[in-house]
């Protein structure tokens, strides 16, 4: 049956041929990760929400970064004891809720505007859709994190004098704190995929964040010393104090170790769901 | 070739989807039809993998979709036209369904072309009218070209000419052996576009049959006739005649019979034989509309009730009956009448319907495809 129809139509079936099964004149392969990794390239630079978050990190970065050390420079001009790489601690710490908000938006957003479906049609293998996504966005903000604290490491230490510092310490100050960052954006993305909601997993994420020195300040009693000490010591702003050198603690992860954690926190997150993404219906 | 098995969802206690068993040809566009809420999408949805069903299974060529080697090459979809993010244009969004599937980026804008979106690729998809969503949502369906196409209410929001070309696309992707399942609750639309029919309600198969089939096995064809008003005497002189000759007969409350079991020059020569003169004498059909709604009748979930203001208007004059339009009254003559009449709903329900028509139903005319055409009431007046 050729049914006279409009011209697009006809661009899409030239040659209707006998009925028998249809078969594409585009080759078909078999599509692979790195296709996955291409399409998530595609759809993470192609919103706004990409920009306006990595863009307010790099400002707030940049500013706290540039800012600090300023006031310390008009203040005394040099920090007597401590490296001068621990004032990122302060630009970091904020940075990374930008971070995680768009870990979150990543996935979040594809459920928020029924984009999963269409995903999941095109690609139903829930593994591959989730690490690539995991591979894009890491990388992303991996870079855009290292390069800036970077940067402002090196400006901090060009407007101020202070103890010297080891290459660990400047190569956990810009590549572990870009790792780590990234790895928290990583846990980020896993909570998005398990609670389906931007709004709920960003409220989650500040609450990790933040809740454990919160809750920390207000246990008192003597009896909580040693859940107090524990919050205080695994909470992520000690963390990355940790990366920088500068912790709040002495007992705390200290070195590469926080890194450690939080990538092994976010792999579980991210296998968590994997799992829940293969059981659950979209 | 989509099969579906003893294919079952249930969501707590709500069975949206209750041991549905089917199979969807290549080379033929079969049409999904059933009330709101009746499980269209759901199945759907099951099809693609993206829900599990809680019993029996479903598989296209063979395997669930999930196992599917190059799934989105041998199988696309329009689920619905909100599958999109409104913040990437067009073109991305295309772009990153063919990356993802292994497709060269060349497709993204032959299909542009193909649903006419080229001009628009690169805006902000947020700003698209519905029906240029919904053109979005077809052009990821043909994406990949496959040989499975699935459609969820595709005419959505289009414009008549966009009706038109969805349904000349659907006859010419089945045409050239393609396996095309699209989903409607207008019955009228599939009577155009179907070659086959699967009709759902509360989930479960009510018939799956060839439009043809459906047409003969619901049609309830009658013939109208009408003596003069002023001599009850030769109605029921006729009426005698026509039952004697092995006809049925039915009192219109305007007056005129319904007669079935005979055909039109069989009733004409009776009545000549009574010597009885005829006022009208018309030939119904029962559209698949109707055949339609009485088949999901009880079976729907969401039914408008009438409206309270009905009692600030006049009513009707009794005689409205016969000259009012065709959608309204012609009722299957097998269901008694009660079945059809007594609840008030679904007329005033049904309401709508005609309204929605309009846009196929010119179309339709010169559309040698409509088995059935449209409709009904030939009333020679």
């Amino acid at each position: 049956m050729t049914t006279p129809a409009t011209p697009q139509a006809h661009q899409q079936a030239p040659d209707a041929g006998p009925p028998g099964p249809y078969e594409s004149p585009i080759p078909i392969r078999p599509a692979t990760l790195g296709d996955a990794v291409a399409s998530e390239w595609t759809k993470i630079r192609s919103v706004r929400a990409t920009i306006w978050t990595l863009g307010v990190m790099v400002v707030l970065m940049l500013t706290i970064g540039l800012g600090t050390a300023l006031l310390v420079a008009t203040d005394g001009g040099t920090l007597a004891n401590d490296p001068v790489l621990g004032l990122g601690f302060f630009g970091v710490l904020l940075g990374s809720i930008c971070v995680i908000t768009l870990g979150v938006l990543t996935i979040g957003s594809e459920y928020s505007t029924g984009m999963i479906r269409t995903t999941l049609t095109a690609c139903p293998s829930r593994g591959r859709v989730l690490a690539a996504k995991a591979i894009v966005f890491s990388s992303l903000a991996f870079t855009v994190t290292t390069v800036t604290a970077t940067v402002v490491a090196g400006l901090q230490n060009l407007i101020l004098d202070g103890a010297p510092a080891s290459a660990d310490d400047w190569l956990r100050g810009t590549v572990g704190i870009g790792l780590y960052i990234a790895a928290l954006g990583l846990l980020a993305l896993g909570i998005g995929a398990i609670v389906r909601h931007s709004a709920g997993a960003i409220t989650i994420m500040i609450g990790v964040v933040l809740l454990p020195l919160v809750l920390a300040l207000f246990m008192f009693a003597d009896s909580l010393r040693g859940v107090q000490r524990f919050l205080i010591d695994y909470s992520i702003p000690n963390q990355i104090g940790g990366l920088y050198g500068t912790t709040m603690t002495s007992t705390g992860p200290s070195g590469w170790e926080p890194l450690l954690l939080m990538l092994c926190v976010a792999a579980a997150a991210l296998g968590g769901a994997v799992a829940i993404l293969n059981r659950r219906d979209v | 070739m989509i099969e579906a098995v003893g294919l079952t969802k249930r969501y707590g206690v709500k069975t949206a989807v209750d041991d549905l068993s089917f199979q969807v040809r290549p080379g033929a566009v079969t049409g999904f039809l059933g009330p709101n809420g009746s499980g269209k999408s759901t199945t759907m949805r099951m099809i693609l993998g993206l829900d599990r069903p809680t019993a029996g299974h479903v598989t296209i060529g063979g395997h669930p979709y999930r196992d599917l080697p190059n799934a989105p090459r041998q199988v696309g979809a329009l689920l619905d036209a909100k599958g999109v993010h409104g913040g990437r244009t067009a073109r991305n969004h295309l772009l990153s369904l063919a990356q993802l599937a292994g497709i060269p980026a060349a497709r993204v804008d032959e299909v542009l072309g193909v649903v006419g979106l080229q001009d628009v690729a690169k805006q902000r998809s947020r700003g698209f009218s519905l029906g240029m969503g919904q053109r979005l949502g077809i052009a990821a369906a043909l994406l990949g070209d496959p040989q499975v196409l699935l459609f969820d209410e595709p005419v959505n929001g289009l414009d008549p000419e966009g009706i038109h070309w969805v349904r000349n696309l659907m006859k010419a992707l089945a045409a050239e052996g393609r396996t095309v399942f699209v989903s409607s609750h207008l019955m009228s639309e599939m009577a155009l576009t179907a070659d086959h029919l699967i009709v759902i309600g509360r989930g479960r198969l009510l018939s799956d049959m060839s439009v043809t089939d459906f047409i003969s096995a619901n049609s309830a064809d009658f013939a109208r006739v009408r003596v003069p008003d002023d001599r009850p005497e030769e109605r029921q002189k006729l009426t005698a005649s026509l039952i004697e000759a092995g006809g049925r007969v039915m009192t219109e409350p305007g007056g005129a019979l319904r007669v079935t079991g005979l055909p039109l020059p069989r009733i004409s020569e009776l009545a000549h034989g009574c010597d009885v003169r005829l006022w009208e004498l018309s030939p119904h059909q029962a559209s698949l509309e109707e055949a339609y709604m009485r088949l999901t009748q009880g079976l729907v979930d969401y039914r408008s009730t009438e409206d309270a203001k009905a009692g600030l208007v006049e009513p009707p004059p009794q005689d409205a009956y016969g000259s009012t339009d065709g959608y309204a009254h012609p009722e299957p003559v097998e269901v008694p009448q009660e079945g059809w009449y007594a609840p008030p709903a679904p007329v005033p329900g049904r309401s709508p319907a005609p309204a929605a028509l309009p846009s196929p139903a010119p179309a339709a005319e010169p559309s040698s495809a409509a088995p059935a055409g449209e409709q009904t009431s030939k009333d020679l007046r």
